[in-house]
């Protein structure tokens, strides 16, 4: 399943980010990721930091997300990604 | 076709003027396939399906990472948690997929050491914590999910492990697209691209494919807005006789794609013949670990008896996945084949098609 909630680096410490998704904090590997920097908004899959987006796409998309959550059922979107694709 | 919670949905603001415009512009009769088992779920939760014209059909194609791994595969999985002094580490969703004898929850309900992890990095972890046992990770999944276990291929190297490998059954993208094509009972005039994939792969890993069979191809995001953008624009290409590879998720999605997931993807694997579930072998289309990792790779490392795989007789997984059949034509559906008491993966996975229709589709 892919998450498509966007996290903001919190803090880093050894490869490893802190990161807020939505008020929740999780880890996330940030390996695959070029220069990351606390205050970057990063699209997270299965663990890992895979893309970068720019804080005013950031917050579109979470705004898309709540209007989603307005009117679809189902589990909320910042559910852990549990599936491989 | 009736689909539940239609009425939020026509409420959305932001949707309406995208439904109205498919609505407007549709003429031709047009069968569109989504590629991504995060936007079969989420085409069903919105009830998508339901707002488009009867010249827009969707078919959900083999985008479940789950769904589309053979049935060897998920024995040899089943094989390897039988092995003394093996922690078999993997993400959840292929604990129930039934193999020919077994499945990874009935070796754990039968003591087998297996691990759902959440990320790769925990299994690596246990590697390192676990040094008189060897860790295996069950490498199932698209270009998001691979670059994530090459990851942790480079870091055990990295960390010196001795016990930590992976069995690769990944599978990529663009070569199955190429297979879709080939088969002309589908009959498939567009289709809307993967996001995450996309985002690891760019917009450009598309182009041969595109050139190739000038197709509408159009990548999408998740949120029922950006799947309706990504329709729009594709029944506007049909319209419009001018099909193009177009990008709906500019947000997260590149030409280019991620370089560093590139790379290291092309580091730790090569691309393989490999077979998917009901489609059989496609040329180039999975990834194997090259051969300086072959000591971490458990397809080489351990010597696994597997059983004469077969598939769940009766289940259309196969042709439920290349859209020829939709899984209320199976005659199992619903009938011996449900979410608590599943016949194929399809219906296992919360990403498989079987599923979300079971799930979403009333066809009371
Ligand atoms: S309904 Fe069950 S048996 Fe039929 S195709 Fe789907 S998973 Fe297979």
């Amino acid at each position: 399943m892919c998450l498509a909630i966007p996290s903001k680096i919190v803090k880093i410490e050894t490869g490893m980010g802190t990161i807020d998704v939505d008020g929740v904090q999780r880890t996330c590997s940030l390996l695959l990721l070029d220069n990351p920097q606390v205050g970057d908004w990063v699209i997270v899959h299965a663990g890992f930091a895979l893309h970068k987006i720019d804080e005013t796409a950031a917050m579109e998309t979470l705004r898309l997300l709540k209007e989603a959550a307005a009117f679809a059922e189902g589990p909320p979107p910042d559910e852990p990604p549990h599936e491989t694709d | 076709m009736a689909l539940k919670h239609i009425d939020e949905y026509r409420d959305a603001a932001l949707s309406r003027p995208l439904i109205d415009k498919i609505n407007r512009i549709s003429r031709t009769p047009a069968r569109l396939m989504e590629v991504c088992g995060t936007h079969t779920v989420s085409i069903f939760r919105s009830g998508i399906r339901s707002m488009l014209p009867d010249t827009v059909s969707l078919l959900s194609g083999p985008g479940c990472p789950v769904c589309v791994t053979d049935q060897k595969e998920i024995d040899a999985f089943i094989a390897l948690a039988r092995l003394d002094d093996v922690i078999v580490t993997t993400f959840g969703d292929l604990m129930r997929v039934p193999g020919t004898l077994s499945s990874l929850q009935k070796e754990k309900a039968d003591g087998g050491d297996i691990r759902i992890v959440y990320s790769t990095t925990d299994a690596v972890e246990i590697a390192r914590k676990n040094p008189e046992k060897q860790v295996v990770f069950l490498g199932v999944g698209f270009e998001t999910t691979a670059p994530t276990i090459a990851a942790s291929i480079s870091t055990a190297r990295r960390l010196g492990l001795d016990n930590y490998s992976v069995y690769s059954a990944h599978k990529l993208v663009p070569p199955a697209l190429d297979a879709l094509m080939a088969n002309p009972q589908a009959q498939i005039a567009g289709f809307i691209l993967p996001g995450h994939v996309s985002v690891v792969i760019g917009l450009d890993a598309y182009r041969p494919f595109f050139e190739t069979h000038r197709i509408p191809c159009v990548v999408a995001g998740f949120e029922p807005v950006d799947l309706l953008q990504a329709l729009a624009m594709l029944v506007e290409q049909i319209e419009g006789g001018a099909p193009a590879l177009a990008n709906a998720y500019g947000r997260a999605v590149t030409a280019e794609g991620n370089p560093i997931a590139r790379k290291l993807l092309d580091e730790i694997f090569e691309p393989a013949d490999v077979a998917w579930r009901g489609i059989g072998v496609i040329p180039q289309s999975g990834l194997k670990i090259r051969e300086a990792f072959s000591d971490m790779d458990a397809e080489k490392i351990f010597d696994i008896q597997l059983p004469e795989s077969r598939d769940p007789k009766g289940c259309a997984c196969g042709e439920v996945l290349t859209g020829t059949k939709t899984p209320p034509e199976c005659p199992l559906y619903k009938t011996i084949c449900t979410p608590i008491d599943p016949v194929g993966p399809c219906m296992v996975s919360t990403e498989g098609t079987c599923a979300a229709y079971y799930k979403y589709y009333d066809d009371r």
